[in-house]
This record gives structure tokens, sequence and C-alpha cells, in this order.
């Protein structure tokens, strides 16, 4: 590459570079330099270098538990968009309708609703008088209503039903890009449907589902607003901890050091899921 | 920003007439597009300073009706534009004003509630004293909300109070009955029999204060701290829903998700107003609160006095405590308040609030971040 190459890419990269240096290293560089800080009664910051608001995180099991739950939560929610996911997406990928393309739109239209009003929308279908126990208290089902909200399956829904479009795509972008003649060959050589589908379609969409599971696994693990307002007393997870701490008790310091554990943690996930699959592949299947 | 919407209306005459080519015309264009941008932009505030002062308050209903009876007269008198800004709660505009920078230099006014709150932005260094004589309207606010106010700030006011309320009991008067709930006051958050259907606010001071109440102790110098902690674990085992907003409270309330819960008298007023089925209930020593308008650091005073003077005007005051179901901090005895305002919670119509408990800010405020932090765990069932 000559010289006047070289430079040219970052040249070019340099707009996004800026951007992505300013409004998320130099915020971060600052979560970091709080979490050394001390809080005032008052409520002010007080500049310091100590590590009293880690080893009051790790005091006992209270914080590490909502940040295993919180873990646990995540990883609940990828199962589950996984499984929901993989099938419409592999639906739309086979599929010869000429509705194709409004059917993907399909799965976005949620994101045109305000998360707020689609997990409120719940409390009406999911709630003591909503629409599932008006319908089974009418037709003498059940005596009682049968209490659906407010545990961690209804944060676990609210937590599908916003992340599950990343997963779908991200499968059906990986589907669309198989070889269409990879499962007739497989055929012709004595496959059956299911085994064509387990020994080539389903290796080969691996990408996809690997890096839209690694997204709806950041987006939930960092989510705040579904055990907000779906969750109850015991289903709270470390988003919502980290809202007390910097917005309820203005203890800026303590709230970033859990921040900090928060990314340290996910960072390592993250790391982790590079170095044995490599994060090229949500490249590829989002290419 | 009117005259540069005079002068492109001017040069689209001259192009339309031909006296200007459409070159230039363009030309024009771009330069007052980027001059409005300017002053209209992300740089508005300082390129428009002191020709208009920032209002934050609610939103909704109690905005609309600060609009039409005071900003829009204050602007006509004034010329001075009033710029309105809305926040969703105490803590999260507290969090702004001490993230904008410098703190609160981007801010002027506010409708803010509850007394620590009053004594945290004080106590934050965010606060501007104000010029009493140039607010003839203070002198029909009830002494005893400026009262306290003036033992924070050494007998003066960063803050004229406005409204006043009560975070008391709401419960469904089809399920529990008048009677039973007033036999069971504060008891009705703790009892058994209602499991599953207790809701309260997710805040610490309010269950801390109810629970204070449940024990027999005084909210307000709490001696013994483990029945406190006791009674909320068991509570926590009765309740199905920290609730975190107004809209929250309310959408539980109307669903029959919850029968029984802390909640704010405005909102209970406003429940009943629409016909559900809702009871208020104020046990001895219910939790009261005031709202005021507080003026923080480095507002033009000169402006903030007369915007707080309009703010005051009875027609102003009455409108918005009908708009958002709280009674103005106007004195009864002084200004003659309609029936409408009469019947709200929280009115006391001896203007001496007698009877009514207040947050000790200076004893809540130096227990924040312990008592938080408990709550917080006894809330998750830790």
């Amino acid at each position: 590459m000559t010289q006047e190459k070289s430079w040219k890419p970052w040249a070019l990269l340099s707009p996004a570079l800026t951007a992505v240096f300013f409004f998320l290293v130099v915020p971060t560089l600052f979560v970091i330099v709080y979490s050394f800080w001390l809080r005032a009664p008052t409520g002010q910051d007080i500049p310091a270098f100590q590590f009293s608001n880690y080893a009051k995180f790790f005091a006992d099991m209270f914080y590490p538990g909502l940040l295993i739950r919180t873990i646990r939560v995540a990883l609940e929610a990828v199962a589950l968009s996984l499984i929901m996911g993989y099938i419409p997406a592999y639906f739309f990928s086979q599929t010869k309708s000429k509705h194709k393309n409004m059917l993907i739109i399909l799965i976005l239209l949620p994101f045109w609703v305000s998360f707020i009003i689609r997990a409120m929308s719940w409390i009406n279908i999911l709630g003591d008088t909503g629409l599932i126990n008006y319908v089974l208290l009418k037709l003498h089902i059940i005596a009682n209503p049968i209490s659906m909200l407010y545990n961690e399956g209804s944060v676990l829904m609210g937590l599908v039903q916003f992340l599950l479009p990343f997963m779908i795509l991200n499968i059906y972008v990986s589907l669309e890009g198989i070889d269409k003649n990879l499962v007739p060959a497989a055929k012709s050589l004595g496959c059956t449907e299911w085994q064509a589908f387990k020994e080539v379609t389903l290796p080969l969409s691996l990408p996809g589902v690997s890096a839209g599971s690694l997204l709806v696994f950041v987006l939930a693990a960092g989510t705040y607003l579904p055990p907000m307002i779906l969750g109850g007393p015991q289903n709270a997870m470390m988003a919502n901890m980290v809202f007390k701490r910097v917005i309820g008790t203005l203890d800026w310091p303590f709230g970033s050091a859990i921040s900090v554990i928060l990314l340290v943690l996910i960072g390592l996930i993250v790391y982790a899921y590079n170095r044995y699959l490599g994060i090229s592949q949500i490249f590829k299947s989002l290419s | 920003m009117k005259d540069i919407e005079k002068q492109i209306s001017k040069a689209q005459h001259k192009y339309l007439n031909g006296e200007m080519s459409r070159r230039d015309f363009i030309k024009y264009l771009s330069i007052a597009g980027a001059s409005i941008g300017l002053m209209g932009g992300p740089f508005g505030a300082s390129a428009m300073a002191g020709k208009s002062i920032r209002f934050d308050s609610w939103g909704g209903s109690t905005s609309e009706a600060f609009r039409e009876f005071a900003f829009k007269p204050f602007e006509k008198d004034t010329g001075i534009e009033v710029i309105e800004g809305q926040f969703g709660d105490m803590d999260t505009y507290l969090t702004q004003i001490k993230a904008s920078y410098p703190p609160g230099g981007e801010f002027n006014l506010a409708h803010l509630s509850a007394v620590f709150d009053y004594a945290r932005y004080v106590g934050l260094g965010y606060d501007s004293v104000i010029d009493e004589s140039k607010i003839p309207n203070l002198k029909n606010v009830m002494t005893a909300m400026t009262k306290p106010l003036r033992a924070i700030t050494d007998g003066k006011l960063s803050a004229v109070p406005f409204d006043l309320g009560q975070t008391g009991l709401a419960y469904n008067s089809d399920k529990i009955s008048k009677a039973e709930a007033e036999e069971l006051g504060a008891g009705i958050l703790f009892e058994d029999s209602l499991a599953d259907k207790i809701g309260t606010w997710g805040e610490w001071r309010t269950n801390i204060w109810y629970a204070a109440l449940y024990t027999g102790q005084n909210p307000n110098d709490i001696q013994d701290l483990d029945a406190i902690w006791k009674a909320l674990r068991k509570q926590q085992k009765l309740v199905k829903k920290y609730w975190s907003s107004g809209a929250e409270l309310m959408s539980l309330l109307a669903n029959e998700e919850i029968y029984v819960t802390t909640a704010w008298s405005g909102r209970v007023a406003n429940l009943q107003a629409q016909g559900h089925p809702i009871g208020y209930l104020s046990p001895p020593d219910t939790y009261s609160w005031m709202e005021y308008i507080f003026v923080l650091k480095g507002t033009d005073m000169d402006v903030a006095c007369k915007l707080l003077n309009a703010l005051l005007e009875p027609e102003c005051a009455i409108a918005v405590a009908e708009a958002q179901k709280y009674p103005p901090s106007l004195d009864p005895t002084k200004v003659k308040m309609p029936e409408t305002v009469q019947k709200l919670p929280a009115f006391d119509p001896t203007g001496k609030l007698e009877g009514y408990l207040f947050a000790n800010p200076e004893y809540w405020n130096s227990k924040q971040i312990e008592w938080a932090e408990k709550w917080d765990r006894i809330m998750s069932g830790a």
C-alpha cells in the first residue's frame, strides 16, 4: 500500500472515530474515574482515588447476587429469543411469497411504538383484570384471576418482545446467505429433509445465531425498563440498581462502580466470544 | 427571530418580483437559516439570554395551566419569553442539574417538590436568594408553608411555596369499606388479608415513614429502627408492585391490580374524577409535602421575581391547582377558594396546616444513603 493509500482509510474513518472517542470512550473514562471518588452527605462528589465503592459491592452477596441474576436473565432471554426466533427466520428465508418483504417489515413494526407503551400494554393483557384472565373467568375455567405479572416470567416476556427482532434478523440474514443449491445437493445424496437441515442449513446459519445471541445478551444485560415496568420486587437487574444509585441517591461514585463492574463482565464475555467464535461473525452475518 | 422572518419575507417578495436573482435569494436563505440555527438551536440559550427565562415543571395539564394563566400574560406584559421544560421526577431533575455545567447554569425556575429537596438544592449550592419585596403576592402565601423553607435558608427564601399535597393511602372502595380502611389506618399497608393486592411507591422515605406510623413511632424521630426493617420485610411479602410513576400508580389502581397503596393525593383526586371507586385515607401524621417554585443559581432575579409574582396571582394559582388537583399555597383565609379547590385532598381551610406532618429535611437527608440502600435490599427480598 502506498503512503497515500495508507492514510486514506483513517481519513475516511475519522468522523466515526471522533464520534466514538468523544461520545463513548471519553464518557466511559469519566465513569471509570468517578468510580474511585466519594460521595459527600449533601450529594456532592469528592475527588479521590480509593476502592471503597468496589469493596462495598463485594461486601456481601446482595450486589453480586444482582449481577448473577442479571446474567442469568440475559441468558434466558437469549435462549427464548433463539427458540422463538429461528423458526420465523427460517420461514422468511424459505418462503416464495410475494409478501416476504412485508413480513420482514412486520418484524420491525414494534419498533415504531414506544417501548414503554409496549411494556405497559401487557398489563391489559396479563393483568388480574386483563384480557386473558377476563376470558378464563368468563368461561369459568378459573375461579380467581391467575397472577401473571410482576415476576421473572413477565420480565422475560418483555425482554423477548423487545429483543426478538434482533435475533430473527440476524438469523435470517445468515440463512439468506446460504447457497440455495446445497440443500437439494444434500438431498440428491440421500439426505432426508431433516438431515439436510441438520447437516447443512443449521451449521451454516450458526454465524447468524451467534451474532444474534451476542446482541440479545448484551442488550438484555444492560436493560432497565422491562424489570422496572413488568418486574416484581425481586426482579431488579443491574441497570435498575445503577439508576437508583445515580438518580435516586445522587451517589454517582457507587453507581459508576456498579456500571464499571457490569461493563467489565460483559466485556469479558464479548472477549471470550471473540476468542472462540470470532466477532467477525457478526459482520459476516450482517453483510 | 421575528426580524429575520421579516427580512426573509422581504427577500422572497423581491425574488418573486424579479428584483433579486434566484442564486442571491438562495444565498440569502442559507445565511438566514444559519442565523436561525444559531439562535434557536443548541446555542440558543446563550443567544437569547436576558430575553427569556426557563421554567421546568411536571408537564401535562399542570404545564397547560401555567402557560394559559401565567406565561402568556407574562410574555405579553414583559416581552420576556418563558421557555418551558419538563421532568419526570425530582431525582432525575436534580441529576440533570448536577450534570449541567456549571451546575444549574442552564436552568432558571423549577416547580419542585418536598422540603428535603429544597434542603438538598441549597446544600449543593444551586439556589439564589429572592428579593421578597419584588413579589407582592407572596403576602397571600400561607406562613406555615414559608416557615420550613426559611428555616433552611437563614430566614430568607430561595423559592416560593406553590401548592400542597400528601402521600396518603388510596384504597379500592368496592373491595374495602371506608370504615375498615379507617380502622386499619397505616396498618392497611401491612394487612395480611390483602396479600398480593398491596402496592406502594418504590421510594425509601415513603415506606419508612409508613412503617414508622405502623410501628407507632414518630417518622421524624425513629427510635426503633429494627422494628421498621421488620415491618418492611413483612410488607415486602405482601406487596404486588412497587410502582415508580404516577401513571403506573393510576394504572394499577384503575385496573384493580392492587386494592391499596400509598398514593399522591392529586392522583387519587384524578382517579376519583374519572369515576373510579377509589377512596383516600389520610391517617394521623400522613406524609405531607409542599411544592414550590425554586430559583436556581445564575438566574436573572428581576425577571424571576416578576414571573414568580405572576405565578402567585390567585387566578393562576387556582387554575393550576384545579389542573393538577393539589391545593394552592395561597392562604384560604386571605384568598377565596372555589369549591373545586376546597374539595381537593389535603386542602386546609384554616391555612394553618396544623396536624400536617412534613418530613424534617435535616433528619431525612442525613439518613439518605444508609436507609436508601437498606431499603433496596429489603425491597429485593434480601
